[in-house]
């Protein structure tokens, strides 16, 4: 059971924010500079490169998405340092620079007129450099409202909605309560019941920035579809587990925000939250690039309840996996961190679920490696909003 | 055991939460909200996860769970029938 005296130990960071991983990562700007990040990871053991597909000749609000997204993974509290490398000087400085506003150790380089070996050469001593200096750090005495918890379900079912989704929900309930910093999204997922999380918003101008980033989001699907979305949204997978329409699927989704916690706010694609309380951030309902996202706004744990079985993870983000379809926790058990199957036979009850997750989320903080950790799942996906120029 | 749960009183489907559930077997169901029992047979085999029709109903028909609606009925299902994407659409795209 949680309380406002709870704890957990943590890497206080330069800015003052909290982080529960240590990770020093080789952050490339562009899709042609992941080679030199793989190789300088590979020469310097403890450090992480996170390789994407993205980074050149993107413009306007899909640039800034980008470069909001890369410098955001870089600042988050689970990063003790970052060594970037692009092909080219000024957009690599751009993020070297963002990224070294928290006050952590940043070290840059670009490729272009110096080639990949120079570069990792260089950017190898640099990174040896900043992986002892993390390997220092130790971990201290922090209080449970510091802990930014975000959540998304993926590869839902049914059992989604009657048990996974509400423990997540019976969870955060506890945690606003708290004091802490919260965030869900999945915009189109949200469809059928974008009016209960409407009457959730604090204040109407949230609803109406809700209201607005929910319409779009709907414009956007319009203008695109040739179906029903059926097997896109619901996926094959969710149907495969019973579930029929993306009505059906959103009433479950939105039982991750439990009863009592209220919208506070509205984020764009990656925003950082400016306070405490629950955020809604606009975002893709396809797992990884929602959890890229979340860990990009700077959120450190992350909550993760799946019916048919989601297998996610991300580089700098322990993700945990909690599922109440007795199934899949039999057939992919290697992958649940959380097994909540007793509460469809009636074994345990909602507050005994709840309980459950927040018992594994201070274990995680503290220290213990989720599944997706163990299995080396760190997927690291970017959200496009257009095609390049 | 229970063998199907409901979310609350009023849903006009609950979700089969075990496997190897077959045609002409008589149900144990949990009322989550409402916290009670209650019992249904089948009449259809139904895979775990999928839903079973609480009540009849007709072609065009709206199909309540959680308390609202979910999608429309586009055929005629019977109680104790499957129910999903053979038998029931999205109202909205």
């Amino acid at each position: 059971m949680i309380s406002k005296d709870s704890t957990f130990l943590g890497y206080r960071r330069e800015n003052g924010r909290v982080g529960v991983r240590n990770h020093v990562i080789i952050l490339p700007v562009d899709d042609i500079s992941n080679a030199a990040c793989e190789s300088v990871a590979n020469n310097i053991k403890g450090t992480m490169a996170i390789p994407h597909p993205y980074g050149r000749l993107q413009f306007g609000a899909d640039l800034e998405l980008h470069f909001r997204t890369l410098i955001g993974t870089g600042s988050n509290p689970n990063v003790a340092a970052v060594v970037v490398i692009g092909i080219e000087p000024a957009w690599t400085k751009l993020v070297a620079d963002a990224i070294a506003k928290t006050g952590k150790p940043v070290q840059s380089f670009s490729i272009s007129q110096n080639g990949d070996h120079a570069t990792i050469m260089k950017a190898s001593k640099a990174a040896r450099e900043l992986v002892q200096a993390a390997s220092e750090k130790q971990r201290e005495v922090c209080p449970i409202s510091e802990l930014w918890v975000s959540t998304k379900c993926g590869e839902s079912d049914t059992t989604s909605g009657c048990g996974a989704n509400p423990t997540v929900g019976n969870a955060f309930d506890k945690l606003y309560d708290l004091g802490t910093t919260l965030c869900f999204g999945e915009t189109s997922e949200l469809t059928g019941g974008e009016h209960l999380v409407a009457e959730r918003c604090r204040t109407p101008e949230v609803k109406a920035r809700f209201m607005e980033m929910f319409d779009s989001y709907q414009a956007m699907i319009d203008r695109h579809k040739t179906s029903d979305l059926s097997d896109s949204q619901p996926t094959k997978g969710n149907i495969a587990g019973g579930l029929t329409t993306i009505e059906e699927k959103a009433l479950g989704n939105i039982q991750k925000i439990g009863k009592k916690c209220m919208v506070d706010g509205v984020l764009d694609y990656a925003e950082t939250p400016s306070g405490p309380g629950l955020w809604f951030m606009q975002s893709s309902s396809a797992a990884a690039e929602m959890v890229t996202l979340c860990a990009a706004a700077g959120y450190v744990v992350h909550f993760f309840p799946t019916g048919q079985g989601n297998i996610v993870g991300n580089p700098i983000v322990p993700v945990i996996k909690l599922c109440a379809n007795p199934r899949t926790v039999r057939t992919m058990g290697e992958h649940v961190d959380v097994d909540t199957s007793g509460l469809l036979q009636r074994e345990i009850n909602m507050d005994g679920a709840g309980d459950m997750l927040l018992d594994m989320m201070l274990r995680t903080a503290n220290g213990r490696f989720t599944a997706a950790e163990a299995l080396g799942h760190r997927e690291f996906v970017l959200t496009r909003l257009y095609e390049s120029a | 055991m229970i063998h199907y749960v409901v979310h609350e009183d009023g849903d006009s489907v609950g979700t089969i939460v075990v496997e190897g559930v077959k045609g002409g077997e008589k149900l144990t169901g949990w009322v989550m909200e409402q916290d009670k029992m209650v019992s249904l047979p089948t009449i259809s085999e139904i895979p775990i996860g999928h839903k079973i029709a609480l009540r009849d109903l007709e072609k065009d028909d709206t199909v309540i769970k959680y308390g609202v609606d979910i999608g429309r009925a586009i055929a005629p299902i019977k109680a104790g029938e499957h129910l999903h994407v053979h038998n029931v659409k999205t109202k909205r795209w």
